[in-house]
């Protein structure tokens, strides 16, 4: 199916096809990909709208709410239309008026350590998008287990970062944050607000990493923590050093076996 | 003269940058060193196709009119 580009998919990627870093191998390259978005919230939008109009073949999108008039300001992949609808089929729908190329598996549910496993298997590459600590270190635990390479995307207000991971490469985000702060601690993107922009600027870096790995152009950031200060405007990049120590990804790990934490903030018990 | 090719692509009313991008995929599923013969028209086409062709690093062996049109030769690098 992927052997031959059709004269559709020759005009619908012909700018990017152009570039000598991708020709028509690269672009098969995109269409074989099979990538996973873990949330289809504010960094997920970008990032899938970018990945389904560049090609990527197989595009699975985990999300276990529904969308909210109050997530619209940012997860610019929904609409006022699909405000009640699941968000992994309301971005499915999305995908498919953009780009029929794309296979998309919706994934209603929310990641545990019983799950996640099993969903990532099937993936070349994850992307965290997800907005609370308990499900970032379950990702980053099971790619570092399961030798999947990922990229890690975090916004706060007017700030945020974006880093990737490949396991046995560089470090990974325990490397950078061992553990989970306690619960209470960090305020939640819920009770800290956050400009829509900034959820676009960091989902669109997560995509641009996505599809470097895929093509095998470029450079990661692998062990380069990227901060982006959306009120000045800057770039800055911190690197980050593989920890000896690490509880999971070093070559003594404390932490075998993958752990459901605490949820940090309240709100998304009171609403259950 | 005539020059021997391997392949041919009429890329008549084709707009840039299409024609480009057929002559690319084409000379991508040729063998190293194998010759590509383009016909393209004359204005943009004639004027765009052969330089991107080069920038991707294949070697243009000629340019010949052909009525209205221009014949590229192309060597696959």
């Amino acid at each position: 199916m992927t052997d031959i580009l059709t004269e559709e998919q020759i005009e619908r990627y012909s700018r990017q096809i152009i570039l000598p870093e991708i020709g028509g191998a690269g672009q098969k390259k995109l269409l074989r990909a099979k990538v996973l978005m873990i949330g289809a919230g504010g960094l997920g939008s970008p990032c899938v709208l970018y990945l389904a109009s560049a090609g990527i073949g197989h595009l699975g999108i985990v999300d276990s709410d529904r969308v909210e008039l109050n997530n619209l300001q940012r997860q610019i992949m929904h609409s006022t239309k699909t405000i009640g609808v699941m968000k992994a089929e309301s971005a499915k729908e999305r995908i498919n008026q953009i780009n029929p190329d794309v296979k998309v598996y919706a994934y209603n549910t929310r990641l545990t350590s019983e799950n996640i496993m099993g969903i990532i298997k099937d993936y070349d590459f994850i992307v965290d998008g997800s907005d609370n600590f308990p499900t970032r270190y379950l990702v980053n635990d099971a790619c570092v287990m399961a030798n999947k390479s990922f990229s890690h995307g975090g916004i706060f207000r007017f700030d945020g970062q974006a880093f990737t991971i490949v396991p046995g490469e560089g470090p990974c985000y325990r490397c950078l944050f061992s553990e989970p702060p306690p619960p209470g601690l960090v305020p939640s993107c819920q009770e800290a607000g956050i400009l829509g922009a900034v959820a676009g600027v960091v989902g669109v870096i997560q995509a641009n990493e996505v599809l470097k790995f895929v093509l095998g152009i470029g450079e990661l950031l692998v062990g380069r923590l990227l901060i982006f200060n959306a009120k000045d405007s800057t770039f800055r990049i911190v690197k980050i050093p593989k920890d000896e120590n690490c509880p999971v990804c070093s070559k003594a790990p404390r932490i075998t076996k993958l752990i459901d934490y605490e949820e940090f903030c309240g709100i998304r018990a009171k609403q259950k | 003269m005539d020059i021997d090719y391997n392949q041919t692509l009429d890329l008549t009313g084709v707009a840039c940058p299409i024609n480009f991008v057929k002559t690319k995929l084409k000379l991508e599923g040729m063998p190293k060193d194998e010759v590509l013969e383009v016909i393209l028209d004359d204005g943009e086409p004639i004027m765009n196709v052969p330089k991107s062709v080069k920038e991707d690093g294949h070697k243009v062996l000629a340019i010949k009119p052909f009525g209205d049109r221009f014949k590229l030769y192309v060597k696959k690098q």
